[in-house]
């Protein structure tokens, strides 16, 4: 019984484990930022999940519900999210100078060029 | 009023660094921004140490931000070791800031100078938002704004080279700050707090539990890429050599070491160090870590070519100390990484900054170009010299002292062979340090070089400031052993 | 969340860059839906319009500057990386052995801070969603910092790539024209975004019924109006849009925004309450705490609104 109730955490560490590995394994620098995306997607998966109460409902207070799911753990994804965002576009941002710069967005690629010059 | 001004000095401390970033965005003028950047940092500085003063004084200041007690709102508890880095951070903050005038203006274009300062105010509000802070969420948000505003700063140098080095740390960086999130959710999970305080509390009733040893891990880990201990370092070379002059002096002398504050504080306060150090072997984990980077640094810097680039491997090596002196777990182990923390950040940053007046001058900082600049640049090179003396240990300067406090909690521990290490690794250090002495001073001018002066006295002055200061600690060094010390004892006081 | 992990796996096998992020939009999208499942409403309108609205935007701006597709011939990925992530995810599941098991109630995360917020930001605070409390006003400095993280990723970007180099400019022009021809013809693009826009608006209208019984989702806000925004500029000009809301004025609210945050903390000192502590702002705590929430929550929006923008339109003059 006690395996069921980890199950889903096991299904959250397999993304993350997947976004990790895109990120660390792929030459291609936007690949390696999708990849950034997917694991840090996960980790919030993980977050909300953790926050689910049985039996509760979204923390908005009403009436006759006393059960609610924890509200604390959807706050820091809320600002984890943004921070997300924030490390995208200036990831983004940097991909499409390097472009410019080495006329290629392939990390063997530059590190090849870096070589020779 | 002024009384309670002082109350909201722990908010004030951050939050002028915040809102003086917009206000530099509205000017849009680079002198103006200067300006303000410059006479914050020096507001800053003042404020740290009136906090340091006050801690000396009282003890523990708490602050609550926006009044809700902890653990339910944030707060702000800065006891010495808080109080010590918010020292360091400004003061290396406040005396880049002169320096990098010039600097900057030579490296960035005019336009976007006063985006810069924008940036730069970040950064430090960041960094000081991480060492003041006694909340473990709170802490990631400043991470990431130092870290965000660090990687754009890095990409702002004058080579391609610079992108992708400001790329690798962003990605880098990130999965270092993902892994911390990571280990944050995981003990919330188990303690249901986020507050350092509590968490404190209880922790080490839960030790053993598996899933608070993984969020350790992944603390520790996450972290450990911030502060670049080997083998997490490989950001670091490539960041440091290609970002301007003044970016390299101010984040080799701050950021890496604010890390080192949050890895100690989350280790020592939090988790209670010893326990754990004597069941995982997480002490010889860190203790063959840090001997790997110290001579690891040392040996790799000796190949380098490039001034900023050997210095940056040094930092590696310098940085292995650091982690060395907090894995003895002893005070006066602890004592000796926290000086040299201070004192590392004093000397790298002032030698960082004669770099800067080089590459004013020659445009270049290869060691080869190099060849006869003492004739033409006789101060600079002087300070490099001087600062030099400090990353080997010589005595008299800062660097003496925090190895021989090292060196003293090694014996201490009866560790021969990591005494033996600390004197191989400054060894290697004399070697790195005569190589670029001897090229300026006893090798000829290439021919045909051009003429050249000395740099500015805006960026000399602040150069020697800082290499000044590394001697006066060197020299009269009671009074920040004493805060170390009382830093170390706040620190190792989970363990008692 | 077996789906998402398909679409991971497709990402990691996928060589068309274009279809990579069309999948990380739908991945984001998923986990949003997930989220509404695990009660988290306010998280999941926020996934959906910035994992798979923002995001998605840029990447694609990203894609059409640079190029759409990887490298085919590969090494095959490194072993130590596999062996690496591998070792992460056993340490990770040796983590989990001590986790409460999903959904308890009893658990220690449930047990400790969090009830409080639940009990007690009905009295103090008087707004009926706790995650607005929470994030508005108990933790309302993490928000603040939030604010100034988007603030520094704006300036970076418009550090980094904010001035085109003169010289570069045919590149750019070649780019735009490559971008809206492939905004033309790329079926996937079209048939995607039209799936997209009407679930951001759906979340959009579900929060505003649901989430919203006090001033709550400034940031949510700001992100729906950027979306709008940028909405209105792919599909019709991006000239027009941009001379609606010149640069000046964006970088002008981007800094307006902090500062009226930050502002609302500095006022509540000078009235002689700690930093950020809205209680003081009114006669009664209550009072003080609504209008102190609603302003924080008018400046996290106008600066992310701004950020967005501003961010979008710099990536997107990189085409002219």
């Amino acid at each position: 019984m006690e395996f069921i109730g980890l199950i889903n955490y096991w299904i959250v560490i397999v993304l993350m484990m997947t976004g990790f590995y895109i990120v660390i394994s792929h030459d291609n620098l936007i690949k390696k930022i999708v990849g950034l995306n997917i694991f840090q997607v996960s980790v919030f998966v993980f977050y909300i999940t953790m926050a689910k109460v049985k039996g509760g409902t979204a923390p908005i207070l009403a009436d006759g519900i006393t059960t609610y799911s924890n509200p604390l753990p959807h706050v820091l994804i809320l600002t984890a999210i943004v921070v997300g965002v924030a490390t995208t576009a200036l990831g983004l941002a940097l991909v499409v100078r390097i472009r410019d710069a080495y006329g290629t967005i392939e990390d063997d690629e530059i590190e090849k060029q870096e070589g020779e010059s | 009023m002024t009384a309670s001004l002082f109350s909201h000095l722990p908010a004030l401390q951050v939050v002028l660094a915040l809102l003086a970033a917009p206000v530099c965005l509205v000017l849009r003028r680079h002198g103006a921004a200067w300006l303000i950047a410059t006479g914050m940092t020096w507001v800053l500085l003042a404020i740290a140490l009136t906090l340091l003063g006050r801690v000396l004084e009282t003890g523990t200041i708490i602050y609550s931000l926006g009044g809700w007690p902890a653990p339910w709102g944030i707060e702000y508890r800065i006891d010495l070791a808080n109080a010590f880095m918010l020292v360091i951070v400004t003061l290396i903050g406040s005396v880049v800031m002169p320096y990098a005038r010039a600097s900057i203006k030579a490296e960035i274009e005019e336009p976007r100078i006063y985006l810069f300062y924008c940036m730069y105010l970040l950064n430090l509000a960041g960094l000081l938002g991480i060492a003041i802070t006694g909340d473990v969420f709170n802490l990631f948000v400043f991470l990431e704004i130092s870290s965000l505003s660090s990687y754009v700063m890095i990409s702002l140098g004058r080579d391609r080279k610079a992108l992708i080095a400001a790329y690798r740390y962003l990605i880098m960086g990130t999965i270092g700050a993902t892994f911390y999130i990571i280990g944050v959710g995981m003990m919330y999970q188990v303690t249901g707090t986020l507050n350092m305080a509590d968490l404190a509390t209880l922790v080490p009733d839960l030790y053993g539990n598996r899933t608070i040893m993984v969020a350790l891990a992944f603390l520790l880990v996450g972290l450990s890429l911030k502060l670049a201990l080997v083998p997490l370092h490989l950001w670091l070379p490539d960041a440091y050599t290609h970002a301007p002059s003044a970016v390299s002096a101010f984040l080799a002398s701050t950021g890496t070491k604010v890390a080192v504050y949050a890895f100690a504080r989350i280790l020592f306060t939090i988790f209670g160090g010893s326990g754990i150090f004597d069941d995982f072997g997480l002490q010889e984990i860190l203790v063959s870590l840090a001997i790997a980077a110290m001579i690891g640094g040392s040996a790799v810097a000796l190949y380098q070519s490039n001034v900023k680039r050997l210095l940056a491997y040094s930092s590696i090596a310098q940085i292995g100390y650091m982690i060395l002196g907090l894995s003895m777990a002893s005070v006066i182990g602890m004592t000796a990484g926290l000086v040299h923390l201070f004192n590392h950040a004093l000397m790298k940053g002032g030698l960082f900054m004669v770099m800067g007046c080089v590459f004013l001058r020659l445009g270049s900082v290869q060691i080869e170009s190099m060849e006869g600049l003492a004739k033409r640049m006789p101060l600079t090179m002087a300070a490099f010299v001087a600062g030099g003396f400090g990353l080997i240990g010589i005595p008299l300067t800062a660097g003496f002292i925090s190895k021989w406090y090292l060196i003293q909690g090694a014996l201490e521990k009866g560790w021969w062979p990591v005494v033996v290490a600390i004197l191989v690794s400054s060894l290697l250090a004399v070697i790195y340090v005569w190589r670029v002495v001897e090229a300026a001073y006893f090798k000829p001018p290439p021919k045909g070089a051009a003429e050249i002066t000395e740099a500015p006295a805006s960026m000399l002055v602040p150069t020697w400031v800082m290499i000044g200061l590394s001697y006066y600690f060197g020299i009269n060094a009671t009074l920040p052993l004493d805060i170390a010390t009382g830093a170390a004892e706040t620190l190792l006081g989970g363990v008692q | 969340m077996g789906f998402m992990a398909v679409i991971g796996f497709a990402v990691a096998r996928l060589r068309n860059l274009f279809a990579v992020v069309m999948l990380t939009g739908i991945f984001s999208l998923t986990a949003a839906v997930l989220y509404v499942i695990l009660d988290a409403v306010d998280v999941a309108f926020t996934e959906a319009a910035v994992g798979a609205g923002i995001s998605t935007v840029l990447m694609l701006g990203t894609l059409a500057l640079t190029t759409s597709e990887e490298k085919t011939e590969t090494t095959g990925g490194s072993p130590w990386a596999l062996v690496l992530v591998v070792v992460t995810g056993c340490v990770l599941i040796y983590g989990t052995l001590d986790m409460p098991p999903f959904g308890d109630p009893t658990a220690a995360i449930h047990q400790h801070v969090a009830p409080y917020y639940l009990e007690k930001s009905g009295q103090e605070i008087g707004v009926a969603n706790v995650v607005t409390s929470v994030l508005a006003s108990y933790r309302g400095y993490d928000t603040l910092g939030e604010v100034f993280v988007i603030f520094t990723a704006a300036i970076g970007v418009l550090l980094i790539i904010g001035r085109p180099q003169f010289g570069r400019r045919r590149s750019h022009r070649m780019a735009v024209g490559e971008l809206r021809d492939s905004m033309r013809t790329n079926v996937i693009l079209r048939v995607v975004s039209k799936l997209l826009i009407p679930f951001i608006l759906l979340f959009a209208l579900y929060v505003q019924w649901h989430g919203d019984f006090g001033p709550g989702g400034g940031f949510q806000a700001g992100v729906i109006f950027a979306s709008g925004f940028i909405l209105y500029a792919l599909i019709f000009d991006i000239d027009t849009a941009r001379s609606l809301i010149p640069a000046r004025v964006t970088r002008l609210f981007l800094a307006l925004g902090v500062l009226l945050y930050a502002g609302v903390g500095v006022a509540s000192m000078v009235l002689g309450g700690n930093f950020l502590d809205y209680s003081v702002l009114a006669a009664d705590p209550v009072g003080g705490q609504h209008v102190g929430i609603l302003l924080v929550e008018f400046g996290v929006g106008l600066t992310v609104a701004a950020a967005m923008i501003a961010i979008f339109f710099t990536f997107a003059r990189q085409e002219h």
